[in-house]
């Protein structure tokens, strides 16, 4: 046990995994620092330096520096992947996904259904997600929900350093494709974390905060949003529940049902655009299966419907904060 | 104790992680009298719930926390004092009170520091020592499924004078999670092998569940090693056991699942919080614990019974044995503790669980001192 950042727990399970399991390779831009970088091998470790030390210990045939082409590397792992290595595609920003939708949405993810379960495709691509970073609108998306609504795709975003190690391990573990999402801004987040290698299972939604009031579902750094609001809600008395699914795909909703069922209202937060997010899909969730426990209509908290502002002031603005969902949490109690 | 001595009650810290504590609520009013074994105050972490003792005989002269108040480890709870000292040297005891300094003066007595690991033939093993002093060192094992934290209400009493060891035994805590067959026999051999590596030539074992009977086994392979013996709701003295208790513990692996098997443990269930549950999590997920957990229960719990007693050995044994039970232990009936051999001191305690040790501390604490000090 001892502290780590969330970004070193995503390096420390990729290396653990790697020595684990020699078909685990990794592959991205820039990962180890190529065709650019300032002369050593292992310049860069990735923009934010997230792969950094892996390339001495791992070498050029499992450390694999791609070029700027999304298209044919994530093409590339997922062929490896269906030809028996266990590929870990680093792709920057989820923005850039567009590019390679087809590798992703009609190669990957249907590969086990359309060979009649004879194929698996385990293959993780890492990418980044969210705002806050002063990176304007093509750097700052939560595209999750885009990707949880393919099926035959795992969509994995972990909230904290224990949970992005734990996870990230069994997102390779599994044999299945694996869009791991992680926010950039928990990069620098920091707990005490067991130093051997574990796995957390994919589709166990994790309860953060138990309350009797309020339920509020949260996704990524969403869930810190929330913590910080149910805080002062606790000293009004209003005790808050917060669910952190862990996973979208597959998704928890019976954690989600039961403590719905148990506290009768639900705010769900959620930092993607507010149409057909996890926000509008977990209030229909529960509107659905749960409406007899509900005494107060579902409310959502989620960024306007616009790009992501460059300018500073607005940025602020469009990510939900706690206030806000402080307000959603009061709206449901009166 | 001298008439003037003014006693401060701080904030304990129970184990590494422990920052703060709340006060759930005072057991004593101001002006009462009060002596060393009074519960006076219960003190609440995330982790758990316990109760903080009388420092010294006296007068419980002001409560200085209020029910309901989170303070740091160290921060000052109430002041125990003779009724002939003056309310202005109270209030002075009180204004000069410093945290920090506080805790530091209890920490260079008794607090641990950080686990360390040790290599014991061929794994890994971790352990946390505490206190320093001539007497006989210490040695604490948990039962099946538990840490070295275990003991985190245990090892600072007791390594007062005396070095004290907790040990995670292998597949569990901090250590490698290679148990080889699982059984008594291989966990006596890493007990002894870990006293070795660390020069220990003789030890009081103290041993709890699964702990006591591995303490029991090493005491019996190895009697020379072992000055007194400790077995608190020890497993190895009969047969019965909570099977589904065992199963449920291997099995479980979501918190909802684990916690009522984690309830049983405790004659009071309250006291299994959201962050005990966490660490139990914490500790399963990692890689290997399912195949050691299952290993062990395979070869020491088969089919829901203890596959070795050694209740009928205990009279063999040269060096001193205690045993200390919880009378409402759920998990190995108390009723083992009734018929032992003549030799063997048997202590039932009342209001307690299976996790004795840390529901009722306090007495625990005390008989293993003056069990112990006997012996040196």
């Amino acid at each position: 046990m001892s502290r780590k950042t969330f970004q070193q727990c995503i390096n420390e399970a990729l290396a653990q995994e790697m020595r684990r399991d020699p078909r685990v390779v990794i592959m991205g831009e820039d990962i180890a620092g190529g065709i650019g970088s300032p002369g050593e091998r292992d310049a860069w470790g990735g923009p934010l330096g997230v792969t950094k030390g892996l390339f001495p210990e791992f070498g050029e045939s499992r450390v694999l520096d791609t070029p700027i082409s999304e298209s044919a590397f994530v093409g590339a792992a997922v062929g490896a992947a269906a030809t028996g290595l266990r590929p870990v595609a680093e792709l920057m920003f989820v923005d850039f996904m567009g590019v390679c939708f087809d590798q992703i949405f009609n190669q990957a993810a249907k590969f086990r259904y359309m060979f009649g379960g004879k194929a698996t495709t385990p293959v993780v691509i890492r990418t980044m997600i969210g705002a806050g970073f002063r990176a304007a609108a093509q750097h700052s998306q939560c595209l999750y929900p885009v990707f949880t609504h393919i099926p035959g795709l795992k969509c994995v975003i972990p909230s904290s350093p224990y949970d992005a190690k734990g996870l990230l391990a069994a997102a390779i573990r599994d044999d299945d494709p694996v869009v791991f999402f992680e926010h950039k801004l928990l990069y620098g987040l920091e707990e005490d974390v067991p130093d051997e290698p574990y796995a957390i299972p994919l589709g166990e939604a994790n309860v953060v905060r138990e309350g009797a009031d309020v339920t509020i579902v949260a996704i990524a750094r969403m869930v810190h949003v929330a913590a910080e609001a149910a805080e002062t809600l606790a000293k009004d008395g209003i005790g808050c529940e917060i669910v952190d699914p862990r996973t979208t795909s597959p998704l928890d909703d019976e954690t989600i049902l039961e403590s719905v069922e148990k506290t009768g209202r639900l705010v769900v937060v959620d930092e993607a655009s507010p149409r057909c997010n996890m926000a509008t899909d977990i209030s229909a969730l529960v509107a659905e299966r749960a409406f007899a426990a509900l005494k107060a209509p579902i409310r959502m908290v989620s960024p306007p419907h616009t790009p992501v502002p460059f300018a500073a002031e607005l940025e602020d603005l469009y990510v939900p904060d706690a206030a806000r969902v402080a307000d959603a949490v009061r709206r449901t109690l009166d | 104790m001298s008439g003037a001595e003014i006693h401060a009650l701080i904030m304990p810290k129970w184990g590494l992680s422990m920052t703060e504590g709340t006060v759930v609520d005072w057991l004593v009013g101001e002006g009462a009298e009060v002596t060393p074994r009074d519960e006076v105050v219960e003190i609440e972490t995330t982790k758990i719930t316990n109760v903080i003792e009388a420092p010294a005989a006296g007068v419980l002269r002001r409560r200085v926390a209020g029910a309901g108040e989170t303070l740091p480890v160290g921060a000052l709870l109430a002041v125990v004092a003779d009724a002939s000292v003056p309310d202005d040297a109270i209030d002075a005891f009180i204004a000069d009170h410093d945290a920090a300094e506080a805790l530091a003066a209890d920490e260079a007595e008794a607090t641990p520091a950080e686990p360390t690991m040790v290599e014991v033939g061929g794994r890994r093993l971790r352990y946390l020592a505490a206190g320093q002093g001539d007497s006989l060192p210490l040695l604490l094992l948990h039962g099946f499924g538990g840490d070295l934290n275990g003991w985190m209400f245990n090892q600072p009493a007791l390594a007062a004078g005396r070095p004290t060891y907790a040990l995670d035994l292998p597949g569990h805590g901090g250590s490698s999670k290679e148990v080889g067959e699982g059984s008594l026999a291989a966990f006596a051999e890493a007990v002894v092998g870990f006293a070795d590596a660390l020069n220990l030539a003789r030890t009081h074992l103290v041993g709890h569940s699964l702990g006591g009977a591995v303490a029991l086994e090493a005491a019996l392979s190895a009697p020379g090693r072992v000055a007194s013996l400790t077995l608190i709701a020890s497993a190895g003295l009969g047969s019965e056991i909570d099977g589904d208790y065992i199963e449920g513990f291997v099995a479980a692996t979501r918190r909802k699942t684990i916690k009522p098997f984690l309830e049983r443990l405790f004659a009071d269930a309250s006291l299994v919080t959201r962050d005990l549950v966490d660490d139990v999590l914490k500790y399963k997920r990692l890689d290997g614990v399912d195949a050691a957990l299952r290993t062990v229960a395979d070869a020491v719990f088969p089919g829901g019974r203890q596959a070795t007693v050694l209740r009928d050995r205990l009279s063999g044994l040269a060096m001193p044995v205690q045993v200390i039970w919880g009378a409402e232990d759920r998990i190995v009936p108390a009723a083992h503790a009734a018929g032992l051999d003549a030799n063997a001191a048997v202590h039932v305690v009342a209001g307690a669980g299976h996790m004795v040790h840390m529901e009722a501390a306090g007495e625990v604490n005390r008989l293993i001192e003056a069990f112990v000090r006997g012996v040196g």
